[in-house]
């Protein structure tokens, strides 16, 4: 029995594993400044991976979330660095750092909703569709600064937009900003997606989409909805590293959905939608978090660290399979 | 033991974790005989099905082919000796054609390519031999489910099948194509094929059956030819309790009390599907819609809930003008479906019991378990769904009990007129008549049910009152006290009347 219950809940017994045994292994792992570090990491991987367990969770999947992360942070940079230019009037406005955000996270929910009327107005299969979205959404964030930087986000006094390096940057109780948004995303979307009649419609629409129509589930909305979700959760990660870096780059967030998507099943989620959870995305965010550093801390190469990640989400579906074949199905009439 | 004995299991035993499925069960197909296997979901059919099919292996015991003891590994190991299965949920892949279905891992070749021609013109024979009008280039997705069921026949048939298990072949049936069915089998008995015959319709297995096996809890307790037994006798053995009267014709209904109008259709037509169908509906009606395959019954259903767009006619409930109203909006106006196929449109198989009955109810902002967990319990002591926990999965449940749990979703939302689309197919004969007392008490209470079924015995036994569609019209009503069943069955069949003006 207790086995059963630690083959099910195996992500947080290979994160246990994985912190006992680097812990022993380097001496600056279980340090206060190397999980701070970890956990930033790990943040910008979480956050965007809860976006994506909703939309996973409904049956699709996103792959744009690497590029309207790019684009947010572009779209944020050029309103703090350049502002907005306005031609016909002669004018260029600097808008301050909450509106800002805004306007950059807007521009996520608007690539969400593309993608969620392409799904579910249109039929295009998600795969395709945000495959589309991911290749817009990149090339206009290289069209923002014809494909350069934009260095410096810091602001200036006299136009009073300072203040967006605290995002990335700054504290609160001695805890990175970064890591509280991150438990935030957490908290809120576990809510979202286990006590609320939004999130047991996605679990019914991923998990069979004419029983929840039937049932009166609104199962395009649902689509829709998921989406701008994740387009929003990635905006954020956009944003976090550009005020990190004090500067937005074009090319911030190339193969982030492939990560997104590993902490996703590592967490248990299912591919084909309507299984999983929040708190396993999170968990398998750690996983690969705790894993990068620690082989990192033990002087592993970089390529042979691509090669074990690799290993550990195959190792993670194969069990997950094996779980699904042994649940007890009784005869069926 | 007599030589006719092709496949026999000797005290077979099958344990899963937790429960004893079979136990210690002895069963036999002889050849040229239809060997029937019945008993209440639960009782170990479909596990006894799936050990003989090589699905799965027994625990204990063994199985003998031609008087050797063997083992079959796999369905392809069991195919290649000859035992072929057909399921209930059928096995076809929609995508490919009727002759690509057929020839699935058997494909015909020609030095090494694939010899499509051969593959079709075999196909062609083969529905001929049916007497069923397949083409074999036409997608099996297109097809009604009644013809995909034979075009599985027809593929155990192709594979030179000595032993053909059939689960509950006629569910899907209209009683034409049960006609052929019948006759089909019959033509393989003569040709020495042994065949078990699994189906909840008693009088069908005593029709067509020539060795009645009954199983309860695991084991067989019962086994006699079929010309000795009658339905009593099976019931009796089946539950191991006396049913006076047989089962499930429990007191036919009385008529409807003259309740206030509550659904009222008129005119409603859909392409080529439904043509100026017009009724109303009364409360405490139960209105039967008999009709055979592809008649417009289920078409009807789905229009009526709002799943498909209505471009002609009018539907009206309480008085209420609903036909441009969306399916959420019509559930709120006091309609529901429980529709026809479980499994692709009843039950969200990765939600749990509770959850799948909360489903239909969960509005608002903030879901509250504690509230899903009393309606799921009153609903699950109410209408006694066997379930051992409200957290476990739906699909742990057997039909009857699913069916009984999509039920319950669509009874928490409070219908006043509840429509069911065959709402026993592929349900024991316990649940079954479980269902006939749930529904009586629902109208009784005052609500209109409108139910659909190709089953003449459910039609007469249910309803209150019956209409007959044929090629999407209403051609027939009948009061339940008058209707026989011959007039059913005349109003039923296709007559193209329309087209030759003699309507």
């Amino acid at each position: 029995m207790a086995g059963a219950l630690l083959f099910r809940l195996r992500a947080l017994v290979a994160l246990v594993v994985l912190l006992i045994v680097f812990s022993i292994l380097s001496p600056a792992f279980l340090t206060a400044g190397n999980l701070t570090i970890l956990l930033k990491h790990v943040a910008i991987n979480a956050i965007m991976a809860v976006g994506m367990t909703f939309v996973i969770l409904s049956g699709g999947i996103d792959l744009s979330v690497g590029s309207v992360a790019g684009l947010a942070g572009m779209i944020a940079g050029g309103l703090i660095d350049r502002g907005l230019v306005l031609p016909v009037f002669g004018v260029v406005v600097y808008f301050q750092i909450w509106l800002v955000i805004a306007i950059a996270l807007a521009g996520g929910a608007v690539v969400g909703t593309i993608n969620g009327l392409l799904i579910s107005r249109l039929s295009v299969a998600p795969f395709i569709a945000t495959l589309g979205t991911m290749y817009a959404g990149r090339g206009v964030a290289l069209l923002l600064s014809s494909g350069a930087t934009f260095p410096n986000l810091l602001g200036r006094p006299d136009l009073r937009n300072t203040g967006f390096p605290f995002l990335g940057s700054g504290t609160v109780l001695g805890v990175p900003f970064p890591i509280w948004l991150m438990l935030l995303f957490a908290v809120a979307g576990a809510f979202l997606a286990a006590r609320t009649p939004f999130g047991r419609h996605v679990y019914a629409v991923g998990g069979n989409e004419r029983a929840a129509q039937l049932s009166g589930v609104r199962v395009k909305r649902i689509q829709l909805q998921v989406y701008v979700i994740s387009g929003v959760c990635s905006a954020v990660v956009g944003l976090i590293i550009a005020s990190q870096l004090a500067s937005a780059h074009p090319a911030t967030g190339q193969s982030f959905e492939l990560n997104a998507i590993a902490a996703v099943v590592l967490g248990g989620t299912s591919l084909m939608g309507g299984r999983g959870s929040i708190g396993g995305t999170i968990i398998g965010a750690l996983v690969i978090g705790a894993l990068a550093d620690g082989l990192v801390l033990l002087g592993v190469s970089e390529f042979w660290q691509i090669v074990i990640k690799g290993i550990v989400i195959i190792v993670a579906v194969v069990l997950d399979q094996l779980q699904q074949r042994l649940q007890w199905q009784p005869s069926r009439p | 033991m007599t030589p006719d004995v092709v496949l026999a299991a000797r005290a077979v035993s099958k344990q899963y974790p937790g429960t004893t499925a079979l136990d210690g069960v002895d069963f036999a197909a002889r050849r040229g005989k239809v060997s029937a296997l019945i008993g209440e979901n639960g009782a170990g059919k479909s596990t006894l099905m799936r050990i003989l099919a090589g699905v799965e292996q027994p625990t204990a015991g063994t199985l003998e082919l031609d008087g050797r003891p063997v083992r079959l590994a796999s369905p392809r190991d069991a195919a290649a000796r000859g035992i072929s299965m057909i399921h209930q949920e059928l096995n076809l892949l929609p995508n490919l054609s009727v002759a690509d279905n057929i020839f699935l891992g058997r494909e015909r070749t020609r030095y090494g390519i694939l010899d499509g021609n051969a593959q079709e013109r075999q196909t062609h024979d083969l529905m001929a031999r049916l007497e069923q009008p397949v083409d074999p280039h036409i997608l099996v997705g297109a097809l009604p489910l009644g013809y995909q069921q034979i075009v599985e026949i027809a593929k155990a048939i192709a594979q030179d099948v000595r032993i053909l298990i059939m689960d509950e072949p006629t569910s899907a049936l209209s009683a034409a194509e049960i006609g052929v069915l019948f006759r089909l089998i019959r033509d393989l008995k003569s040709r020495g094929v042994a065949i078990v015959y699994i189906s909840h319709r008693l009088e069908e297995v005593i029709a067509i059956g020539d060795r009645v096996t009954v199983l309860r809890d695991g084991r067989a307790v019962a086994e006699a030819a079929a010309d000795a037994v009658d339905v009593a006798w099976i019931v009796e053995k089946m539950t191991g309790r006396t049913a006076a009267g047989g089962v499930p014709s429990g007191p036919r209904a009385e008529p409807a009390g003259a309740g206030p109008p509550t659904l009222s259709v008129g005119g409603l037509s859909l392409e080529d599907r439904l043509h100026g169908v017009s009724f109303t509906a009364r409360g405490g009606e139960i209105l039967g819609f008999y009709g055979l395959m592809g008649a417009g019954r289920t078409e009807l259903f789905e229009t009526l809930i709002g799943l498909r767009r209505v471009r002609h006619g009018a539907i009206a409930c309480e008085g209420r003008a609903i036909a441009h109203l969306g399916i959420p909006e019509r559930i709120r106006a006091g309609l529901a479906l429980v529709p026809e196929e479980r499994r692709a449109a009843g039950i969200v198989p990765t939600l749990s019991v509770r959850e799948n009955i909360a489903l239909a109810q969960t509005h608002g902002l903030y879901l509250s378990p504690a509230a899903e967990r009393r309606s799921a319990a009153e609903f699950v002591r109410e209408l006694n769904i066997r379930a051992a926990s409200l957290e476990q999965p739906i699909t742990s449940l057997s039909g009857g009990n699913q069916q009984k749990v999509v039920l319950s979703r669509y009874l928490l939302t409070s219908p006043k007129v509840l429509l069911l689309d065959e709402p026993t197919r592929g349900v024991d004969v316990g649940a079954r008549a479980e269902i006939y007392a749930i529904i009586r008490r629902l109208a009784a209470g005052g609500m209109t049910v409108l139910f659909a079924s190709s089953e003449l015995q459910e039609i007469m036994t249910l309803a209150t009152r019956i209409l007959v569609m044929a090629e999407g019209r209403i051609t027939a009503e009948f009061a339940a006290a008058e209707a026989t069943e011959h007039d059913l069955v005349a109003a039923s069949a296709p007559t193209m009347a329309h087209l030759n003006g003699g309507d």
